[in-house]
């Protein structure tokens, strides 16, 4: 077993209405809408234009920016427009809707590579397929992973691969590591030459016990990958406890991975650069985890990016009766979904629709000081003060309680008897801490410019008096 | 998309564990349990009297205050019947009826509420108002002994026969006539709720398991008290039997496995809860040495409460990434660019 995080809860996993799911592909649906801003960094341009005929596979946005990933169709059809559409974080970005003719028509660029190409590629050619092929980091995150292979490039020592799957209901990973050992096995090992390195640890949780024995049996030890067992514990998969639980170090505060040697890919982020390099296939469709009390029939589904939300539900037998909350990705750290119209996500892991409101909120949440946000944060932070400062806007205390340091993993809100809505709190909290060091260096640069104009009025006024 | 209405958006997480304020508290109440049957075969029916008389006016001073400041209820909570049932444990089984209605008004209503209700008080409730029902100091200190009862209803205060505690001898730097065993199974003169070791154990065990406290309170308490009366024995006692009595006495048990380990009123750093502990268990043994009166453990536990504050200001948890070396260094550090800038 390997080393220990600290804190952390166990919800009920509630993974077995869907474990032994198999990925089951979907046929195209009639409409697929597909923002141009699908990972962290910056927002992708058209590439196409309405009237537009797109290929499956064919890039349809893409920017010279750094962090950024290209976008690509995930159906054959029709552009039948660009425009700001609604996006699944609520805001309205520049999207690209595709009507689909149902052919799934492959772009001619999706070709295979035999393995004597792909062992002749250099790690900079990976990278560089790893960036054409749009694939970013499945897990959720999205960050574009060409650009941390480049960033942490001579830094980085050991890869991390996340199979952890901490979340409940979610199964998507599990299904991915039993139905494509091989595949995701030669994405890590392609990954490894990519980022130049020898090692790499692969953490999964027990609850996977399944996972871990095929992949065993596939003798990874001999590429140089290790399988890591690690206890099941919300957040195993949270990065920096992902890290601490594999090698036992800690990234430093407002640090990186590569602080610490280390670089963290998904599991399904090393499926899909397995099929970015031997396919050329670009990332444009994922595994969800169809589930939650109020749908029909829970299950695995292979979903095209862009589809709407209400198309992936009816492919799942629909809702059992009206759900309550509709969540994108799992109940810990997942969104609350308005509307169902938006498309999926290049990460969108899991779609949870559940009956009963379980969050539990009460009228009057009251701290008792019981102290168990502290005994579960994996942070080693104090929430209770930390709430109490935020409703404060006690700026000083907040950073001295280190609200910067909270990644928001929702263990303390989880935990908390009181049902305070502690993590709404510290992301409340660091967003006033963020406006006001916006305001700071503002006035900052304001009185900058006004003493240098006035030295140069001063200036000229001597000028004059010369 | 009209159903869409009906969806509910609010921030992660979107589940919540099962444990609330109100199971908390029925935890507590259940693991009192033991002890208050023990208390009612010691001192007949009037033992239950009295917590019930406590209970209940503790509850209702919580009900009415809120209800006169117009603030939501919170009755609902159990906190204040936990109070009620803690103060009434550590008064007298033969204390006149109107001494628990006092406790729990001064409880509930002057240490709690004023201060903000549930989480906000600094001092115990129960043992706070325990010290101020010192101003009877004849009514707190007449101990019923055990088994005295003519009949186990009788609900007669005046009936009883009254006896001195082992406290008494402890003091008096002796050791006591009841028996460790005694002491242990509850045989013995004192408070109602605090005489029987075992029963309050047992609580204590379903709180651990029930994970509503953790052992690093009542432990180090413990411990500090256990090794204190070892090292430290008064007269020509035998240590293991002085240790022993001292702590299977008084309400040391009572206070740290239910006391000391009040949620609003002790530390939440894990560093924090030690020093709590040892500082109630230095004060406990100090108080009950050198002080006027036998017991010490209220006291300790208040004045502990006080320095609550400090404690969890000076005990925050080393930083996630920052080994304690760098720590050090940092701090050596920030002190010497101190010096530096002082230095004209």
């Amino acid at each position: 077993m390997a080393f220990k995080f600290f804190g952390g809860v166990h919800p009920n996993e509630n993974k077995n209405p869907t474990n032994a799911c198999p990925s089951t592909p979907s046929a195209p649906p009639a409409q697929v809408v597909i923002p141009m801003s699908l990972h962290i960094g910056t927002p992708c341009q058209p590439t196409v234009a309405v009237g537009d005929y797109v290929k499956l596979g064919q890039k349809i946005g893409d920017t010279d920016a750094p962090i950024a990933a290209p976008v690509h169709a995930s159906v054959s059809g029709k552009v039948v427009a660009v425009e700001p559409r609604l996006h699944a974080n609520g805001t309205k970005v520049n999207s690209v809707v595709i009507e689909s003719d149902g052919q799934d028509t492959l772009c001619e660029t999706i070709r295979v590579r035999s393995e004597a190409e792909v062992a002749a590629l250099s790690g900079e050619e990976i990278t560089a397929i790893i960036r054409d092929c749009g694939v970013v980091g499945m897990g959720g995150a999205t960050f574009p992973t060409a650009f941390k292979i480049t960033s942490g490039k001579g830094r980085v020592k050991t890869l991390v691969i996340n199979g952890a799957e901490c979340e409940p209901y979610i199964t998507s990973d599990h299904r991915t590591m039993l139905e494509h050992p091989d595949e995701v096995l030669s994405g890590i090992r392609l990954l490894m030459r990519a980022c130049g390195v020898e090692k790499a640890s692969v953490g999964i949780e027990t609850n996977k016990a399944d996972a871990i024995a095929l992949l065993r049996s596939k003798k990874p030890e001999k590429m140089g990958i290790t399988i890591v067992p690690m206890r099941c514990r919300y957040p195993q998969g949270a990065e920096k406890q992902l890290i601490q639980t594999v090698t036992g170090r800690e990234v430093p505060p407002g640090g990186l991975p590569a602080d610490v040697g280390c670089a963290v890919f998904n599991v399904f982020t090393a499926y899909c650069v397995h099929r970015a390099v031997y396919e050329n296939y670009p990332a444009v469709e994922r595994v969800v985890t169809v589930a939650g009390s109020a749908v029909q029939r829970p299950m695995n589904l292979i979903v095209r990016i862009g589809t709407p939300l209400e198309h992936v539900f009816s492919l799942a037998g629909g809702f059992r009766e009206q759900p309550k909350k509709v969540l994108m990705g799992g109940p810990m750290m997942g969104n609350a979904m308005f509307d169902l119209s938006v498309g999926t996500l290049k990460a969108t892991n899991a779609l949870l629709a559940f009956c009963e409101d379980e969050d539990q909120t009460l009228e009057d949440p009251t701290c008792i000081r019981c102290g168990r946000c502290t005994e579960v944060c994996p942070m080693r932070l104090l929430p209770l003060y930390m709430y109490m400062y935020e409703r404060r806007s006690d700026y000083a205390m907040m950073e001295k309680y280190r609200i910067t340091d909270c990644i928001e993993c929702g263990a303390c809100t989880y935990a908390c008897p009181g049902r305070l809505h502690l993590t709404h709190a510290f992301r409340t909290g660091k967003a006033k801490l963020r406006a006001k060091a916006a305001e700071d260096k503002a006035r900052a640069e304001e009185a900058k410019m006004q003493s240098e104009a006035s030295e140069a009025a001063a200036g000229k006024e001597a000028g004059k008096n010369e | 998309m009209n159903e869409n209405k009906h969806l509910t958006v609010s921030s992660s997480p979107h589940i919540r564990s099962g444990d609330n304020t109100t199971s908390i508290m029925l935890d507590v109440i259940i693991a009192l349990l033991p002890a208050l049957c023990v208390s009612v075969y010691l001192f007949g029916l009037r033992a239950l009297m009295i917590v019930a008389i406590s209970v209940v006016s503790a509850v209702f001073f919580e009900w009415a205050y809120r209800k006169l400041m117009k603030k939501s209820s919170s009755i609902g909570d159990l906190s204040a019947a936990v109070t009620g049932m803690l103060l009434a444990f550590c008064l007298p089984a033969n204390a006149p009826w109107w001494l628990p209605v006092v406790g729990a008004f001064f409880a509930i209503v002057i240490v709690k509420q004023l201060y903000g209700g549930i989480g906000k008080n600094f001092l115990n409730p129960a043992l706070a108002a325990r010290a101020f029902l010192f101003s009877w100091p004849v009514a707190m200190t007449t101990w019923m002994v055990p088994l005295s009862y003519n009949s186990i209803l009788n609900l007669r205060a005046v009936d009883a026969v009254t006896g001195a505690t082992p406290m008494a001898n402890l003091h008096l730097g002796q050791l006591p006539e009841s028996s460790v065993l005694d002491m242990f199974l509850g045989h013995t003169g004192g408070s109602l709720g605090e005489v029987s070791v075992v029963a309050l154990l047992l609580g204590g065990i379903y709180l651990l398991v029930r994970r509503v406290i953790s052992l690093r309170i009542p432990l180090s308490y413990l411990l500090t008290v256990a090794v204190l009366t070892f090292v430290f024995p008064k007269g020509d006692c035998d240590r293991l039997q002085w240790m022993l009595c001292h702590l299977c006495g008084g309400g040391l048990m009572l206070g740290a496995i239910f006391m000391a380990t009040d949620y609003s009123t002790s530390p939440v750093t894990k560093k924090g809860q030690y020093i709590f502990g040892i500082g109630c268990g230095l004060l406990t043994v100090f108080i009950r040495y050198f002080g006027s009166y036998s017991e010490g453990v209220s006291y300790a536990i208040l004045i502990m409460n006080l320095c609550v504050w400090l404690i969890d200001k000076t005990t925050l948890p080393r930083r996630f990434g920052v080994s304690r070396a760098q720590r050090r260094a940092e701090k050596a550090g920030s002190a010497a660019a101190k010096k530096e800038g002082g230095a004209p």
